[in-house]
């Protein structure tokens, strides 16, 4: 089913956040191809009217009251930005001027 | 020394939890610039809690179960206070403000840090070679890898460096390793453990679980570690059995089913085959049934987990965007390249290749195909087990289809390097607990490893079967050479 081609390569590395360097494309589109060939077995098997399994071992939904608790402390997390300003994350500009 | 021997010489008052802490800190001295088991020895944190063990002992309190147990630390559970890298340069600096759940009741329980170990970059590997700190090598022999992912805490209790050790398990990484290098590694039902503080790689199949030199250990930490936690919602609410106590019991009568689609795998080496198969003569001699189970669609799992696995893990990353917290990198144009940047350079290849994947499969006009392909496969593979445990207790096969290989052998083929989790991905993707224990040696005297996999919840009856098994091989004594790196 699938060939995956160099474009798809940049296509999803686009869609992932990833800035693939342009030499290591043919590297990924083979090692991809590979891959989702080797998973392509899986359309040999029949699945008509199995429904699918998101978790393995079924669970119910936990409750709990909802109270007041400490948990991690504010200035804890900001601290561990890689760019901190006051109470904010700071990133780079979002609107040209 | 076994967990029991070392807390009865430590009430007695024979060797005090520092001293203990000394031996381990002088074999990891002593071993791991050869081995690099170890991101980070935590020699004052080490010290410290061995102190507290020392004090209550000698002011005569009662001694919690794991007191003075040295424990090295998958360094993928987050320690408060203490690096939590992943192996991975985006969290190369990243210290948890909160401590996981299973390791904080390992603490309350007495256990005392030595150190955290080396893994696959995000635990994504199974030779412990994508760590962005370099490679963990077998103790057995150094040329070789000790399994991944968790292949330092492997690595460290086959060597003796700590009494027992964490790892994780998404499709054998606790399994395979141990098997590599002969030690015991349990991967409990999905749920039994909380996930809580352990950084997400698939979500839907994640487990923690203990590696030990001998099964009665493995029951001791699992009975620490397992049970309820209201901070993780898929968490088990079921109570906890005592472990222990079922140790001792003996096998008769107990059903053993040996997958057939296992033993006729290609790939599988002939001294591997040939030692789960005696080991199978060997549980018949203790009491234990045994037959042929067919599983069919249990050579699907690869092709199912490197959908789901991808797929989960390429949502769980995301979150890594440089801006709340890890590695941002030095020079973009704009935010968008920032988040580009940052993860191309915080990552390594491995990783990003699993995000790829994970991401094609998701993309609009292959979800179905891929994705809800491979969920209704995993519905298939589950079922086979379901009608298996109507005929067995316990299934058995080889834990991986050969002993450790040599570093580099996969190197510039991920797919072969995917293959060789073939036996431990379906207990993953159908939530069974499963544990791997040595069972022989091949000829060239590295350690084989079996996989007993039983049914929800079951986890007693593995123990039993397991150290059952222990009892009366007695494997290690058969090494050859005695024991692994003397050095």
């Amino acid at each position: 089913m699938s060939k995956i081609t160099p474009e798809d390569v940049r296509k999803v590395a686009k869609l992932a956040r990833l800035e693939i360097p342009e030499d290591q494309v043919e590297m990924y589109t083979s090692q991809l191809e590979d891959i989702l060939s080797y998973v392509d077995q899986l359309q040999k098997v029949d699945t008509s009217s199995i429904p699918p399994t998101t978790r393995a071992v079924e669970v119910v939904n936990v409750l709990r009251k909802d109270e007041v608790k400490s948990t991690v402390v504010r200035e804890e997390l900001l601290d561990l930005a890689p760019q901190r300003e006051g109470d904010f994350f700071r990133v780079p500009k979002i609107l040209a001027d | 020394m076994a967990i029991a021997e070392w807390r009865q010489q430590l009430q007695l008052g024979k060797v005090s939890a520092r001293e203990l802490v000394d031996q381990q800190l002088e074999r990891i001295n002593e071993v791991d610039q050869k081995l690099h088991a170890f991101l980070d020895v935590t020699v004052e944190r080490a010290y410290a809690d061995a102190d507290r063990i020392d004090e209550a002992r000698l002011a005569g309190d009662s001694l919690p179960p794991l007191a003075g147990v040295p424990l090295a630390i998958k360094d993928n559970l987050c320690t408060k206070g203490i690096n939590t890298t992943c192996s991975s340069r985006m969290l190369q600096n990243f210290v948890p403000p909160y401590e996981s759940t299973v390791t904080e009741r390992l603490w309350n329980s007495g256990a005392v840090l030595i150190g955290k170990t080396n893994l696959d970059e995000f635990a994504m590997g199974s030779s412990t070679e994508t760590s962005a700190f370099g490679t963990t090598f077998n103790p057995w022999n150094t040329s070789k890898v000790p399994g991944g992912s968790s292949g330092g805490s492997a690595a460290a209790v086959a060597a003796g460096e700590c009494m027992a050790a964490l790892g994780s398990d998404t499709g054998g990484s606790i399994r395979q390793p141990a098997s590599f290098c002969g030690v015991v590694g349990l991967k409990p039902t999905y749920g039994r453990v909380s996930r809580w503080g352990l950084v997400a790689f698939a979500s839907s199949l994640d487990q923690v679980g203990p590696f030990a030199n001998c099964v009665a250990d493995a029951a001791e930490i699992l009975q620490v570690i397992a049970g309820p936690d209201a901070r993780d919602s898929t968490c088990l609410k079921a109570s906890v059995p005592d472990y222990l106590s079922s140790l001792s019991q003996p096998l008769n009568g107990i059903r053993v089913g040996l997958i057939s689609e296992c033993f006729d795998q290609k790939g599988l080496q002939t001294e591997v085959k040939k030692s789960v198969l005696s080991a199978a003569d060997q549980l018949k001699n203790l009491g234990a049934e045994i037959q042929e189970i067919s599983c069919p669609r249990f050579n699907d799992g690869i092709a199912t987990y490197y959908v789901i696995a991808p797929s989960e893990a390429s949502a769980n990353l995301a979150r890594y965007d440089g801006v709340k917290y890890g590695f941002r990198a030095k020079e973009f144009e704009s935010l968008s390249s920032m988040t580009s940047c940052t993860r191309s350079q915080g990552f390594g290849k491995e990783v990003q290749r699993r995000i790829l994947i994970g991401t094609y499969a998701l993309s609009a006009g292959y979800v179905d195909a891929y994705y809800k392909k491979a969920q209704q496969v995993r519905t298939l593979i589950r079922r086979d087990f379901e009608s298996a445990f109507q005929k067995v207790d316990v299934l058995l096969t080889p834990t991986a289809p050969t002993t450790a290989f040599e570093a580099g052998t996969h190197a510039d083929n991920p797919l072969s390097m995917y293959l060789s989790d073939l036996l431990t991905i379906p207990a993953n993707l159908a939530g069974l607990p499963a544990i791997s224990l040595p069972c022989g040696f091949d000829e060239s005297g590295m350690p084989i490893g079996m996989q007993l996999i039983s049914n929800v919840l079951e986890e007693s009856r593995l123990l039993q079967v397991a150290y059952q098994f222990e009892q009366a091989s007695s494997v290690m004594e058969t090494a050859p050479g005695g024991h692994c790196i003397p050095f």
